[in-house]
């Protein structure tokens, strides 16, 4: 990440200088960091509602349900995930399939959480995290929700992408998974 | 589907209440909890952000537009949508802000706005994500799981214009 941001940032003004933009420079850090907060803010209350109604889910132990209905799954795609980071990977799966990614997010962040307290080699990430990093960036959704309401209000079809977007977010989903396990070695 | 979420809510609440939960303060509890994850994400996104904002504004976003129209016009991906595939990645609200501009401009059911809106329904932000989702952790470098990510999302896009040029949009 490192290099990556720094890459962007550097390679910005060097763009800017060469394009005669560079007073917009000062100008876009500033809306660049408001957007972060007002992006913050606006989902801030939701997540920390689901945070809460996963808390009783966990505490309930109907946690324990969604578990076993998605630990064949996990079983197959992660090599050693302990039984926490497990809850948490059936709660985050499950919210990106049913279309919360404000649920999704904060589960995927503690499942990230705890299978690094495993994880032998804390500088890298192990394969598990890797493997839930690629479930999150392809995060395949039943039913796309935004993507439907945006067409309505444009005045489109809106279920007409339903299914070339089940077969695009599959595959993707699919050949990120076997280039995890290709291409990722795995933790000892 | 109108139902999940409310179903969801219901079960949670319901299943707690049988197993003789305290329901309110387990609530409570959690969400405080968020807070904490809110406040590792905040700085993450800030740079992230940043960085997408200063791409636009220093005119390297439109560059890089212009070096890859070319490559576009020969595979046949419509230019239109590329704005869609560059900043998809980036930053959630900016790809939004990219579809409904698509939707309007060429309309919803032309070709290039299916295929953006397939584009968005089927990719992630996978450099938010990865800002993210590591923000917890102990991990410094997390390039490792770069790669396989963007293997994913190119397979994304490159299914989604399979698919509407197979449907005959």
């Amino acid at each position: 990440m490192k290099y990556i941001w720094s890459a962007i940032m550097l390679i910005s003004i060097v763009c800017a200088i060469y394009n005669g933009k560079v007073a917009d420079i000062p100008l876009s850090l500033a809306r660049g960091s408001q957007n972060a907060i007002t992006a913050v803010l606006s989902f801030a209350g939701i997540m920390c509602f689901w945070c809460g109604i996963m808390r009783i889910i966990e505490k309930s132990g109907f946690i324990k349900v969604i578990k076993k209905l998605t630990s064949p799954v996990i079983s197959l795609i992660f090599d050693n995930a302990p039984d926490t980071a497990r809850e948490q990977i059936a709660m985050n799966m499950s919210a990106n399939l049913l279309g919360m990614g404000n649920a999704a997010t904060p589960a995927g962040i503690k499942a990230m959480h705890e299978l690094d307290k495993v994880n032998p080699n804390p500088k890298t990430p192990s394969r598990d995290m890797c493997m839930l990093m690629v479930l999150n960036t392809t995060a395949p959704t039943i039913i796309p929700v935004s993507v439907m309401a945006y067409r309505a209000a444009a005045g489109g079809n809106p279920t007409s992408v339903i299914l070339p977007i089940w077969i695009s977010a599959f595959s993707s989903v699919i050949v990120a998974i076997i280039c995890v396990k290709l291409f990722i070695r795995r933790d000892l | 589907m109108n139902y999940i979420i409310p179903v969801f809510v219901f079960i949670s609440i319901f299943v707690a209440l049988i197993k003789n939960r305290d329901v309110y303060s387990d609530f409570i509890d959690g969400a405080e909890n968020g807070f904490e994850i809110l406040k590792s994400i905040i700085a993450p996104i800030i740079a992230i952000s940043v960085a997408v904002e200063m791409l636009k504004a220093s005119g390297a976003m439109d560059m890089l537009f212009s070096a890859v129209y070319p490559l576009c016009n020969a595979i046949g991906f419509p230019k239109e949508v590329i704005p869609m595939v560059i900043v998809r990645p980036l930053s959630g609200s900016g790809s939004v802000g990219v579809l409904t501009s698509i939707l309007n401009t060429y309309g919803a059911d032309s070709r290039a706005g299916i295929l953006a809106s397939v584009i968005n329904g089927s990719t992630e932000t996978t450099f938010y994500c990865l800002c993210v989702y590591f923000s917890m952790t102990r991990v410094k470098n997390n390039l490792k799981a770069l790669p396989c990510a963007i293997i994913g999302d190119i397979t994304g896009i490159i299914m989604a214009t399979i698919m509407v040029n197979l449907l005959k949009f």
